[in-house]
């Protein structure tokens, strides 16, 4: 894959991705298209992005030996890629510090989101405040109720959270809410989309903007242990901290890619969120071509997780064309396992990881387990889990 | 030439504009779906526009949004909504049937099944709400084939240059979408309207119908002035979810005959 060259100029990844949206919502598509592909190469926008992301996030990240985790799986060398210490506690800020830029040099006052487990809406609401534009974040209902301090979070920060009442009222419900809300408010809106979805140029643009993460790894891996790794592992809900780690190491042929997905209850029970394991149809939704967990008649089905940010029924398009070429590969682990290695994470390292990246962590430790001592993982390590402590406490039976 | 079009030109003889409402197949119920398309013709609706249920309708306001609810409690999809029209059919071979709906219920049959049920439905056209032309050519293609129009919606934001690509692809009528927003928005503003309709008509043979934002008589009328159809589609499923299955029919009548006097 040394000449990797995708999307192509109308958003396609092979058969996926593209623009399915209503006519409503073209002009403004094209509108960002454009200034998007100006200021990607304007030396000012990445002068004040990379400025942001050093002085306002705190990257570079670290990359971390988990030498104790190491020792006690018995297998190869996990390394850690420290999203989780970044402003907002996870990679999404990357991202909506380069979307909130765009949106300022656009001229647009406003700033909308969608949120699931409310990580993408603090981190909307944080560059938002922080730029000084008005910022609206739709939320499900029902993750309104589940993520109440995320919720207050963006309040604080100045956002006004919508509770959407539609559908399954979480995230998909929520996007299909930002939607509306953009074709309705297109010229003084620009809406921040959290993860490598939506129609084109949101899968490259968000892709773009987090592939910091990679770009930085590969340096540093350079510069700690003198080589790549021999495997790069994320969780994947939408993708969008996998894209951010795989595309800079798309072209590393030595270097596996896995990606992480949710089986919820259990792949087998249909109660999951892991289209590509599972592989499900391939459908439209939310503007792209993926795969997509749905009925015989197209209707979108609920996903389950134990952790919000992965409970969604599509997948970025990207990802669908990397598991068809072969480039990256695509596993799935269960709500337990993802919980077991929550806690085996806590008291081995004294990190608290996301439910999110519990995915990937416990998918690490199955795969160090039967490799040898030599060999090199890094698992990106997409968010802190402070946000999940409610959650966790409340499957154990206890009240904080 | 297709029903859609023969219904426009008999109008345009009587200096008439065509009325066409939208119903949810499925909402409140299959039985009563079949029954509210006879009172809409009954009525004076000149062509009907049948919305095929789906979990996801992004360009639908609130109200829509609940029909597809509703008809999706009773599980009514793609399938349901073909038969639907099928029985409509066998008591009615005149007035055009136009689906409207999103590409992944298409997509999750295949198009090429669609299609077959369609011919077997006697449907005359098709508005595939986020099938922009440059994702569609294909599928475009085999409508036209099986004779079924190709209708696309043209938005107040949508370029000159974008019409005049749109219009070679589009066939049966062109929807004008009045508004920036989904469906049931709030009032539109006529004159915005009339100009762009004007632009739209400078380019293009084809009839234009205005949606989106029509909620009265009054609006109706006035838009009525400039364009060749109204689609009102809310303002009826709200009388749909305001009246009981006795008072339904009675009430979806007096809209559309209200509607149907002024245009």
């Amino acid at each position: 894959m040394q000449n990797y060259n995708f999307p192509d100029e109308n958003g396609h990844f092979g058969p996926y991705g593209g623009t399915f949206v209503a006519e409503t919502l073209i002009e403004a598509l094209d509108e960002l298209k454009v200034m998007y592909e100006q200021f990607k190469e304007d030396k000012d926008f990445l002068k004040e992005f990379h400025h942001d992301l050093k002085h306002f996030v705190g990257r570079p990240s670290p990359i971390y030996f988990a030498e104790r985790l190491t020792k006690k799986i018995g297998g190869a060398q996990i390394y850690f890629k420290r999203e989780d210490l970044n402003h907002t506690g996870a990679h999404k800020v990357n991202n909506t510090v380069g979307q909130a830029l765009l949106a300022k040099k656009m001229g647009k006052p406003r700033v909308i989101a969608e949120t699931g487990a409310g990580q993408h809406g603090v981190a909307t609401a944080t560059i938002a405040a922080r730029l000084g534009l008005d910022c609206v974040v739709y939320m499900g209902s029902e993750d309104v109720k589940r993520q109440s301090p995320n919720v207050y979070r963006m309040k604080l920060l100045g956002a006004e959270v919508v509770p959407v009442e539609s559908g399954s009222k979480t995230l998909k419900d929520a996007l299909n809410e930002a939607l509306r809300d953009w074709v309705t408010n297109v010229s003084n809106t620009f809406y921040i989309i959290g993860t490598v979805a939506g129609p084109h140029p949101y899968p490259m643009m968000v892709r773009d903007f987090n592939s910091v993460v990679g770009k930085e790894s590969i340096v540093q891996m350079d510069e700690l242990v003198g080589k790549q790794p021999d495997a790069v592992i994320a969780c994947v809900g939408g993708g969008s901290n996998a894209m951010g780690i795989f595309y800079p190491y798309i072209p590393f042929e030595n270097t596996r890619l896995i990606g992480v997905e949710a089986a919820g209850h259990g792949i087998e029970t249909g109660k999951h969120a892991a289209p590509l394991t599972a592989n499900s149809p391939v459908g439209v939704l939310h503007g792209n071509r993926t795969y997509m967990m749905q009925n015989d008649e197209g209707q979108i089905i609920e996903t389950h997780s134990v952790s919000a940010g992965l409970d969604y029924p599509g997948v970025g398009p990207e990802h669908a064309w990397l598991k068809d070429t072969k480039r990256a590969e695509y596993v799935a682990i269960n709500d337990e396992e993802a919980l077991a290695a929550f806690h085996n994470l806590c008291r081995t390292e004294g990190i608290i990881p996301a439910l999110e990246t519990s995915h990937a962590i416990a998918y690490a430790e199955k795969f160090a387990r039967d490799l040898s001592k030599d060999k090199i993982i890094l698992v990106n390590l997409s968010g802190r889990g402070d946000k999940d402590i409610n959650t966790v406490a409340g499957m154990a039976g206890i009240k904080i | 030439m297709s029903r859609i079009r023969k219904t426009f030109d008999t109008l345009k003889m009587s200096n008439q504009k065509a009325l066409i409402p939208f119903v949810t197949a499925g909402d409140p119920s299959p039985e009563m779906t079949i029954k509210i398309l006879h009172q809409l013709v009954t009525s004076g609706a000149d062509m009907i526009e049948l919305g095929i249920p789906f979990s996801d309708p992004m360009a639908d306001g609130p109200v829509i949004q609940r029909a597809n609810e509703r008809a999706l409690s009773k599980n009514v999809g793609i399938r349901k909504t073909l038969e639907i029209a099928k029985e409509f059919r066998k008591q009615n071979q005149v007035t055009p049937l136009i689906l409207m709906g999103y590409a992944n219920p298409i997509e999750a049959i295949g198009i090429d099944e669609f299609l077959k049920l369609c011919k077997s439905s006697d449907i005359d056209g098709v508005i595939t709400v986020d099938y922009p032309p440059e994702e569609s050519k294909a599928y475009v293609e085999k409508l036209k084939q099986n004779d079924i129009d190709a209708i696309f919606l043209l938005a107040p934001t949508t370029e000159k240059k974008r019409i005049e690509r749109i219009i070679k692809q589009a066939s049966g009528f062109l929807y004008y979408v009045s508004l920036k927003g989904v469906t049931g928005a709030q009032n539109i503003d006529i004159e915005q309207v009339k100009n762009r309709v004007g632009e739209i008509k400078s380019l293009t043979d084809l009839p234009i119908g205005v949606g989106f934002g029509v909620r009265d008589s009054e609006t109706a009328k006035n838009v009525a002035k400039f364009s060749d159809a109204i689609v009102i589609g809310s303002r009826i499923i709200q009388e749909i979810e305001a009246s009981n299955e006795s008072n339904m029919l009675e009430n979806i009548s007096k809209i559309i005959k209200s509607i149907k006097q002024v245009i």
